[in-house]
């Protein structure tokens, strides 16, 4: 028996392999990432706890309501999506002190000092037969109003936008927390009243 | 100068391919790691809306996902045109989400149940009365945080 010497295999096809794999790993690889808008739901009230164990007025409440034909009902009167986010800025802020805005009150936070903030709450209702896009364009536009007041508070005192400041450094963190309690994302959903005869 | 001219007179050599493979074994593993195969096959169509203000969801093992919308073309044979739910792989009512919930729970750490979050991927024809019903149940199965799946929207001034 002729003893033989073991062949060394031939490498020179391996980066071919190596490359067909890749490209397939390429192809199939998704890097999408999630997005979405962020909310807390409330937790179901206790067996028969009184729903409203606080008065809210009703100037510190700002009614937005979405009908079946996704027409939007602002407080007084129908107006277009696109003004909404004014309007909740002005609601909140409320600078000339007017009758028919929301009240204030005082409020102590490590950053910001004591200063005076709203009362105000957001009361969101729609019908069963509102489209989603439409809620969630809504949602958006409270989201974004209570969200630049955010970042123009943050601009005035410290010159920093609310959205750049990293939530990882400690620092910064209560910076968030502190401008969170003064603006809070006060949005209270109502059950959905069926009012279109769906 | 004549050391220049000697290594030119030596002729082309070819490059050295051996690491080659290395370097494409290792392009392979960081794709074959990062790769998420999608888990669910979608049942039902789902165009989710179009956003401004939306915040990147991290840590997708703290995710649970639920669809509403419309059954396929090829399914609305058997499941019908109305928007439906689908819970992993199968369609389902707004009174199968609290097993669904209790499920995703058990499957997680205990430290990391309270950061559950539920992503709700929704077409944005859907009617807001199934919505509010996969929301009451949310809230009886303690769920709370939830995130309006939404693509990022782009702005238009910054495109002109």
């Amino acid at each position: 028996m002729a003893r033989r010497e073991i062949q060394e295999i031939n490498a020179g096809s391996m980066a071919d392999i190596a490359f067909l794999l890749l490209i397939f790993f390429l192809v199939a690889t998704t890097m999408d990432i999630d997005t979405g808008i962020s909310r807390l739901l409330p937790p179901m009230p206790e067996d028969e706890e009184l729903d409203d164990d606080q008065e809210i007025r009703e100037r510190n409440v700002f009614v937005v309501l979405i009908n079946k034909d996704d027409d939007l009902f602002v407080e007084d009167g129908f107006y277009d999506v696109s003004e909404l986010k004014e309007m909740t800025k002005k609601f909140f802020l409320n600078p000339n002190d007017a009758d028919d805005l929301s009240e204030k009150r005082e409020l102590t936070t490590e950053y910001f000092g004591t200063m005076q903030v709203s009362k105000g709450v957001i009361s969101l209702r729609n019908d069963i037969g509102t489209s989603y896009g439409k809620y969630i364009a809504v949602q958006n536009e409270l989201a974004a109003a209570v969200n630049e007041l955010r970042d123009e508070l943050c601009m005035q005192r410290f010159g920093r936008r609310y959205n750049n400041l990293d939530p990882l450094n400690e620092q910064e963190a209560n910076l968030i927390a502190d401008a969170k309690k003064v603006f809070p994302m006060a949005i209270s959903e109502a059950e959905p009243k069926s009012v279109g005869g769906n | 100068m004549s050391k220049f001219k000697k290594a030119s007179t030596k002729g082309l050599k070819s490059i050295n391919t051996a690491s080659l493979p290395d370097i494409v074994f290792m392009l392979l593993f960081f794709f074959m790691v990062t790769t998420v195969m999608r888990e669910t096959n979608l049942k039902v169509s789902v165009i989710i809306p179009e956003a401004t203000e939306v915040k990147k969801l991290e840590k997708k093992s703290l995710v649970s996902f639920i669809y509403i919308g419309k059954p396929h073309r090829n399914l609305q044979k058997t499941f019908g045109s109305e928007p439906r739910i689908q819970l992993n792989d199968a369609f389902a009512t707004h009174e199968d989400i609290r097993d669904f919930i209790t499920s995703e729970r058990e499957q997680m750490n205990e430290n990391d149940q309270k950061q559950m979050t539920v992503s709700l991927k929704i077409d944005q024809d859907t009617r807001m009365g199934i919505v509010t019903d996969v929301k009451l149940e949310l809230r009886k199965a303690s769920a709370l945080k939830i995130n309006y799946s939404s693509r990022k929207k782009v702005d238009e001034a910054l495109l002109r």
